[in-house]
């Protein structure tokens, strides 16, 4: 005879996530709290240091050399409103931003295809890892020489920073699969198209995201050092500037006050791209909130 | 009410697997490890059959070959008298109608638990997608999963998993279940309540199950037979019939004809997790 089966048990098993989504918002907060105070200590530090020497009668090491906080304010109070400021910002992040999206174009598909095709693999990735060691910079004077425009040149430069590092996330991660991902597709019928577009791009995502998150970031320290080098590339037909001109021609012009003003900006710019792939990031890959 | 048992088993002419005579070597040429040996198993259609031996016996071999995830080095293995894979044609091909449940879980990570339920008919392309999401919601419901359709495998527990991954697995119509010691990491109060919930999705849908396992206790409660394995190279050493009447609730376990087949079967499971021990002493 059947005895009544016991279900109950189950039932609790079911809510679970929402509390700790709470909490964590809640620590959120007061990271956010601990983050700004930090900032202002640091700003603090800072200001007394740079007027040591009218303060305490002695000049602080390093700190005693760069001009205070309460200068650079002022100074960049003054480029709030100039025009030519926020051509630099502008210019950067064309040059990040073409130069990201031609990594992330063409750097996923060819990690992708490495991983799933030996052939290609083993043609390609000892070239692969000759090119990867040498860095984005060592190609200035070689790609100035490659490109018509040095515009084009800079944006080659910065395509290299993320390029290297999104292909080998990308291969690392889609090489790493599972296997019985693709066992249990396979029995299901999945075609070799269903099992790529399916199973491995989505279960590579992760990787992906990682390598474009680093990858964005090498590219910000790239962009800039590219235009102190070229000087800004106004000469070879593109619009010149950026930040990281904006930079040198401060230091070359004396004005130490706004060479801190370009620091900060990159560093807000750098911070604000990343936030920014973070966010998509977690879009495209919603079930890892959940970890 | 007693609908199973091999001979009260009339409805289910199919899923009858017959392993003849199969030996796995990995590596012949070189370490030439012999993982199955000379190994013969008949499965009838409907049967809940447990494949009990010591970790690493090459249980998991053998279940492989029957996916067709990899080769066989000779002998025989069908599916309802139709050929999987022999020594001319080594590995079998996948199919839908031999699904695996893993060891570690493999439900997509990214998919939520309704899209890895409805991955399988979505493939196969029968069924509209508005019928399989219905069938999906309704397998779920029927499996006590109601509620956790939109939740990723991620958000639900070990146990929810599990059934998630039975139920994805059943979608598919499969004549034969491949159970690759699919409880081993839950703790064995969330064990019980999936071999009651097991035995119930299978009292609903009528598959032939290959169970592997290292738990005796398990393979006696959910089996309708047992095959104790030799240690590697591994092959059946005693088949032992559990002849307690299914439906079966937890309440077999301590019923006296339970304890007898647990003594008629430790002993000889004992003896070959002993080797299994020894010979991993040896080669560490």
């Amino acid at each position: 005879m059947k005895k009544p089966r016991k279900r109950s048990m189950l039932a609790n098993e079911r809510d679970n996530g929402m509390n700790i989504r709470k909490f964590r918002d809640g620590l959120f907060s007061k990271s956010t709290l601990r983050g700004i105070s930090a900032i202002i200590i640091f700003g603090i530090i800072w200001e007394l240091g740079a007027r040591s020497e009218e303060l305490f009668g002695y000049r602080w090491p390093f700190l005693g050399l760069v001009p205070a906080p309460s200068a650079v304010f002022v100074s960049w109070g003054g480029l709030i409103g100039d025009p030519s400021y926020w051509q630099s910002w502008y210019m950067s992040f064309l040059r990040v931003f073409a130069g990201f999206m031609a990594a992330v174009v063409i750097g996923i598909p060819l990690g992708l295809f490495m991983a799933v095709n030996k052939t290609f693999y083993g043609m390609a990735f000892p070239s692969f890892e000759v090119l990867r060691p040498i860095p984005p910079l060592a190609w200035v004077p070689a790609s100035i020489i490659f490109w018509p425009t040095q515009e084009l040149s800079i944006a080659f430069v910065t395509f290299l920073g993320a390029f290297y590092t999104i292909v080998i996330n990308v291969l690392g991660g889609a090489r790493s699969i599972n296997k019985q991902f693709l066992q249990a597709a396979q029995s299901m019928g999945a075609s070799q198209w269903d099992i790529f577009k399916r199973i491995i791009l989505p279960a590579t995502l992760p990787s992906i995201v990682v390598g474009a998150a680093v990858g964005m970031g090498i590219t910000w320290e790239v962009v800039v050092a590219a235009e102190m080098i070229s000087g800004g590339g106004s000469s070879g037909g593109g619009a010149g500037g950026g930040l990281g001109f904006f930079i040198w021609s401060s230091y070359v012009g004396g004005s130490y006050e706004q060479i801190i003003v370009g620091m900060i900006s990159i560093g807000i710019a750098g911070y604000m791209s990343s936030e920014l792939l973070r966010q998509t990031g977690g879009l495209l890959t919603p079930w890892l909130k959940t970890r | 009410m007693n609908m199973i048992g091999e001979e009260m088993q009339p409805g289910l002419s199919k899923g009858a697997i017959r392993i003849e005579d199969v030996v796995k070597i990995y590596d012949p040429d070189g370490a030439a490890v012999m993982a199955v040996d000379h190994c013969s198993i008949d499965i009838p259609a409907g049967e809940i059959c447990m494949i009990v031996g010591p970790s690493g016996c090459g249980k998991t071999t053998l279940l492989n070959a029957i996916a067709g995830f990899h080769g066989v080095t000779s002998g025989h293995i069908y599916l309802d008298n139709e050929l999987l894979c022999s020594p001319e044609k080594p590995q079998a091909e996948p199919g839908s109608d031999r699904i695996v449940v893993f060891q570690n879980g493999a439900l997509f990570p990214w998919k939520t638990n309704i899209d890895n339920i409805a991955f399988g008919p979505l493939m196969a392309g029968k069924l509209g997608k508005k019928e399989i999401y219905e069938k999906a919601r309704s397998m779920m419901a029927d499996a006590g999963l109601s509620g956790t359709e939109n939740s990723y495998p991620g958000e639900v527990s070990s146990g929810l998993r599990r059934r998630v991954e039975i139920v994805r697995a059943l979608m598919n119509d499969p004549k034969v279940l491949l159970f690759d010691e699919p409880y081993r990491a839950l703790d064995s109060l969330t064990k019980s309540v999936m071999h009651e919930a097991l035995l119930d999705i299978y009292y609903k849908n009528k598959v032939t199950i290959f169970f592997i396992t290292h738990d005796l206790e398990e393979a006696i409660f959910l089996g309708h037979r047992l095959i104790i394995m030799t240690s590697r190279p591994c092959k059946p050493k005693k088949i032992v019939d559990v002849d307690i009447p299914h439906p079966r609730d937890y309440s077999v376990l301590t019923s006296p004809r339970f304890r007898e087949i647990m003594n008629e079967a430790k002993g000889v499971v004992n003896e070959e997790a002993k080797k299994a021990f020894d010979a991993g002493e040896r080669e560490g």
